[in-house]
C-alpha cells in the first residue's frame, strides 16, 4: 500500500461502554479494538524513515516495527517486538498518555489524527496474553542476585528487564498484593486487576520471585539486602506514597479522604462491593474531589460509580491547565461528573456529629504564569460559595515516603525527600539504583517504567563490571 | 502465609496468638505494630506486637473481639494460618533512663506496655505497672509483668480484684507519693482512659506518652487515614507514631474518627452472625441426616 493511500484511512475509534451504563459499574470503559478495526488502524502507519514516535516512548518500543509486523499478519512477531522493549504492554496500552508521547510525534498526526499507537499496543498485548505461551527469551543465568523494592510499574519493569538479562530477581512488596499503584490506585474501569495479575504472572514465569508483606526500611533494611541477604544490587522503586493534604479547616471530619486512601479502600480492599466487603468506604449523596490530575479523575469517576450525585471535581485552575489525560476528562464528563474549574476549597464544613456536610469554596481568576509555566490562580474576593457533600477527597499530590530513606541515612535525598539518582539511575550508594516517583515525585506509570528500564541497564553494566 | 503456633484465651474475648514471622521478630522493638489480614479478602488490622522471640522467629499478638474481623482472628487456633503479617511498623518507643516510669495499660492495652516494661527495666528504670480491667477476669499479664516490674497494681472497675476503681485513681495515688516521684508515664488502652490519664499527669507536667489506635489501611504512610492531631498538627500514627505526647493529643477528634465506620461494622457483624447461624443449621441438618 502506498503512503498516500495509508494517509487516507481515518483513525479508528476506540469502542467504549455506554456512558450512562458505565457510570454505575466498574468494568472497563475502553473495550479494545475488534480485529477488523485494529487491522485497518495498523495500515495507517507509514513506517516513516525518522520514526519520531519511538523518541516519544520512555521505554523505546520499536513502534513502526511492531505495527508493520501486525500489518503483515504476524502477530507473534509484533508481540515479541513489544515485549522485548516493554514487559508490561497490556498495562501501558491502557494507561499511557500516548497523546503527549509517541502519538504527539507521529508523522501521520501532522496532517490528520496520529496513528492510534496505544490502541494497537493494547490489541497486540491482549492477543499475546491470550494466545502466546512465552514471548520473552532470557539470557543465560549470570549468577547475580538483584533485589527490587516495590512492585509498582518501575519495580516490575526493572525486574523484567533484569530477568531477561539473566539475573536472579526478587521483588519486595509492602502490601499483600503485587502491582503497587496499578492495584491500589488505578481503578478497575481503567485497568482491570486481572490484566495486572497476568502481567505479574508473566514476570514470575520468567523466574522473578515476588515477596509480599515486606517493607524495606522496616522488615528489612537496604543494608540487610546487600550485606546479609546477599543481593549484588538493589533497585528502589517504592513510589511517592505519602499523601499531601491542603491543610484547610475540617480535614479531620468523618468523610474526608486522601485520594490514596479512598482509592485503596475501593480498589485494593474491594470496598466497591459494599456490605459484602470487609473493608468499608463512606459513600455520600454528594462527593467533592479536589485536584486536576489523573488521580483526581480516578477518584471522582470512582465516586460517581459508587452512586455520587453530584460527583464533583474542584480545580483551582482552568480545564486547560489540568494535568489529567484528555481522555480521562472526556470520559468523566460523559459519565456525568460535574466540573467546577477555577475553584479552590477554603474549608470543609461539618455537622454537629462530626460528619462532612459540605465544602466552602472560592472562585479563582488566572493571573501571570508561575514557575510551572501555567497561569497562576488568583482568588476572587467575595466569591465564596458552598457545595453540599458528604465525602471530600483530596487528590492534590503525594510526597516521598520516608520509611526506606529514614532507615538509610547515607542515601542522598533532595530537599523534598526524593532520592537523588544519576543518569543511569544510580544513587549515592554504590550498587543501589532508584527510579519512578521516589526519584521524580508524582509522575506517570510510563515514566516510572522508563526509569525502571534505564536502571536495569545501569544495574546490568554495574554487575558486569563495565561501569555504569 | 503465617502459621499460628499457639492460641489461647487470656481473658473473656481476649486471645493471645503466637505467630511465626521471623523477619518481624528479628526487628521488633517495644512500641512496634504489625498489620494483619486473617484471610484473603479480609481487612488490614493494626495490632501492637506484645512480645517476640527472635530465636524462635515468633511474635505474640493480643486481640480483643470488638467486631467481625477480630472475632474471626480470635477463632483461629494453633496450626491455622494468617494470610498476611507485615511489620514491624511504626516508631519504636524511646527507651530512656527516666528514673521512675509508670506504665498504665487498660484491657488489651496491657499487652502494649508489656514489652516496654522489660526494655525500660533493662535501661535501669524503676518500673511500675498499673493494669486495669472491668473485673478480675479482665486483668491480663499480671504474672508476666510482676516478673519484670518493681511494683504492679491490678485495678478493677468493680473492685473484684486489686485496687478498687479506675487506673486513673491508682495513678493519682502514685504521683502523689513524695517518696517515689514519677518521671514518666506511658499508657495504652481505650481512648477515654488515655485521655483521663493525660489529664491526671498534665498539671504536674509529667512526661506522658500514649500509644494511639486510629483506623489504618496500609500502615506505611500511604493512605493518611490514621492522621491524628498532635500539638495542633496532623500527623500519621503509622509513620510518625503510634506513640505521641499525650498532653498534645486531640483525643476528642481521635474518638470521633474511630466511629466513622460503625454502620458498616454492624452490617459485617450481622453478616458474620448469619453465616455462623447458617453453618450451625447446616451441621445440625447433616447430623440429622446421618442419624436418619
Amino acid at each position: 500500500m502506498k503512503p498516500a493511500e495509508r494517509m487516507k484511512i481515518q483513525r479508528q475509534a476506540m469502542p467504549e461502554a455506554p456512558a450512562e451504563e458505565r457510570a454505575h459499574h466498574f468494568r472497563e470503559v475502553n473495550l479494545g479494538l475488534p480485529p477488523d478495526l485494529a487491522a485497518i488502524e495498523a495500515k495507517r502507519c507509514l513506517s516513516c524513515k525518522n520514526h519520531e514516535c519511538v523518541a516519544g516512548c520512555p521505554v523505546g518500543i520499536d513502534i513502526p516495527g511492531f505495527i508493520a509486523a501486525f500489518d503483515e499478519g504476524d502477530l507473534e512477531r509484533a508481540a515479541n517486538l513489544l515485549y522485548s522493549a516493554n514487559v508490561l504492554p497490556g498495562i501501558t496500552g491502557r494507561v499511557c498518555p500516548q497523546e503527549t508521547q509517541c502519538e504527539e510525534l507521529c508523522l501521520v498526526g501532522k496532517k490528520g489524527k496520529p496513528v492510534a499507537i496505544g490502541y494497537l499496543e493494547r490489541y497486540v498485548a491482549d492477543w499475546a496474553r491470550e494466545n502466546l505461551k512465552r514471548t520473552i527469551t532470557l539470557a543465560p543465568p549470570t549468577g547475580k542476585k538483584v533485589a527490587v523494592v516495590g512492585s509498582g510499574p518501575a519495580g516490575l519493569t526493572c525486574a523484567g528487564e533484569l530477568a531477561k538479562l539473566g539475573h536472579k530477581v526478587t521483588v519486595f512488596e509492602a502490601l499483600h498484593r503485587p502491582g503497587g499503584v496499578l492495584v491500589y490506585g488505578i481503578p478497575e474501569f481503567r485497568l482491570p486487576k486481572a490484566i495486572v495479575d497476568k502481567e505479574v504472572q508473566t514476570l514470575q514465569d520468567m523466574g522473578v520471585t515476588i515477596e509480599c508483606n515486606v517493607v524495606i526500611g522496616a522488615t528489612l533494611t537496604l543494608d540487610d539486602l546487600t550485606k546479609t541477604e546477599g543481593y549484588d544490587a538493589v533497585f528502589v522503586g517504592n513510589g511517592a506514597g505519602l499523601p499531601v493534604f491542603q491543610n484547610i479547616p475540617g480535614e479531620n471530619l468523618k468523610g474526608v479522604y486522601s485520594a490514596n486512601e479512598y482509592l485503596t479502600r475501593v480498589n485494593l480492599m474491594s470496598a466497591y462491593l459494599g456490605a459484602q466487603a470487609d473493608t468499608p468506604v463512606l459513600r455520600g449523596q454528594g462527593v467533592v474531589v479536589v485536584g486536576g490530575g489523573n488521580t483526581a479523575m480516578d477518584g471522582v469517576r470512582t465516586a460517581r460509580r459508587l452512586g455520587a450525585d453530584p460527583a464533583c471535581l474542584v480545580y483551582r485552575r482552568s480545564e486547560k491547565e489540568m494535568p489529567a489525560r484528555v481522555e480521562e476528562v472526556h470520559h468523566a464528563k460523559e459519565e456525568g461528573v460535574r466540573f467546577e474549574m477555577l475553584t479552590n476549597p477554603l474549608e470543609i464544613l461539618g455537622d454537629e456529629a462530626g460528619w462532612v456536610r459540605g465544602v466552602r469554596c472560592q472562585r479563582m481568576g488566572l493571573g501571570e504564569p508561575d514557575a510551572s509555566g501555567r497561569r497562576r490562580p488568583v482568588p476572587i474576593e467575595g466569591s465564596e460559595f458552598e457545595i453540599p457533600c458528604e465525602v471530600f477527597i483530596e487528590a492534590i499530590g503525594t510526597k516521598a515516603n520516608p520509611l526506606l530513606t529514614q532507615a538509610t541515612p547515607d542515601l542522598k535525598l533532595n530537599k523534598w525527600g526524593n532520592i537523588v539518582a544519576d543518569e543511569n539511575g544510580m544513587t549515592s550508594l554504590p550498587g543501589v539504583f532508584a527510579g519512578g516517583d521516589i526519584v521524580r515525585g508524582g509522575a506517570t506509570v510510563i515514566l516510572a517504567m522508563g526509569d525502571g528500564k534505564k536502571a536495569a541497564v545501569g544495574i546490568h553494566n554495574y554487575l558486569s563490571g563495565t561501569g555504569t | 502465609m503465617f502459621r499460628i503456633l499457639k492460641s489461647e484465651w487470656l481473658a473473656p474475648k481476649v486471645r493471645q496468638l503466637e505467630v511465626e514471622a521471623p523477619r518481624v521478630a528479628a526487628r521488633h522493638r517495644p512500641g512496634h505494630f504489625v498489620i494483619v489480614r486473617a484471610y484473603s479478602g479480609g481487612e488490614r488490622v493494626p495490632l501492637t506486637i506484645a512480645d517476640s522471640d527472635a530465636k524462635r522467629g515468633t511474635i505474640t499478638l493480643v486481640i480483643q473481639v470488638i467486631g467481625a474481623t477480630t472475632e474471626r482472628l480470635c477463632a483461629l487456633g494453633s496450626g491455622d494460618m494468617l494470610s498476611d503479617v507485615v511489620g514491624p511498623l511504626g516508631k519504636a518507643t524511646e527507651i530512656e533512663h527516666f528514673g521512675h516510669v509508670v506504665l498504665v495499660g487498660g484491657g488489651v492495652g496491657t499487652a502494649v506496655i508489656y514489652p516496654q516494661a522489660s526494655a525500660l527495666k533493662a535501661k535501669g528504670n524503676r518500673v511500675t505497672a498499673v493494669m486495669g480491667g472491668r473485673s478480675k477476669a479482665y486483668v491480663i499479664l499480671e504474672k508476666e509483668l510482676s516478673a519484670i516490674c518493681d511494683a504492679v497494681y491490678p485495678c478493677t472497675d468493680d473492685g473484684s480484684y486489686g485496687y478498687n476503681g479506675f487506673v486513673t485513681g491508682k495513678l493519682g495515688e502514685l504521683i502523689a507519693d513524695p517518696e517515689r516521684p514519677v518521671n514518666a508515664v506511658i499508657t495504652a488502652g481505650p481512648v477515654p482512659m488515655m485521655k483521663a490519664i493525660a489529664n491526671v499527669t498534665r498539671e504536674k507536667r509529667i512526661l506522658t506518652i500514649a500509644s494511639l489506635n486510629p483506623i489504618m489501611v496500609d500502615g506505611t504512610g500511604m493512605c493518611g487515614g490514621c492522621r491524628v492531631t498532635v500539638g495542633g498538627k496532623n500527623l500519621f500514627a503509622c509513620v510518625d507514631g503510634p506513640e505521641f505526647n499525650a498532653h498534645e493529643v486531640d483525643f476528642a477528634s481521635l474518638t470521633d474518627r474511630l466511629a466513622a465506620y460503625r454502620d458498616h461494622e454492624r452490617s459485617v457483624w450481622e453478616r458474620l452472625k448469619s453465616d455462623q447461624e447458617h453453618q450451625c443449621k447446616l451441621q445440625a441438618a447433616m447430623a440429622d441426616a446421618k442419624v436418619g
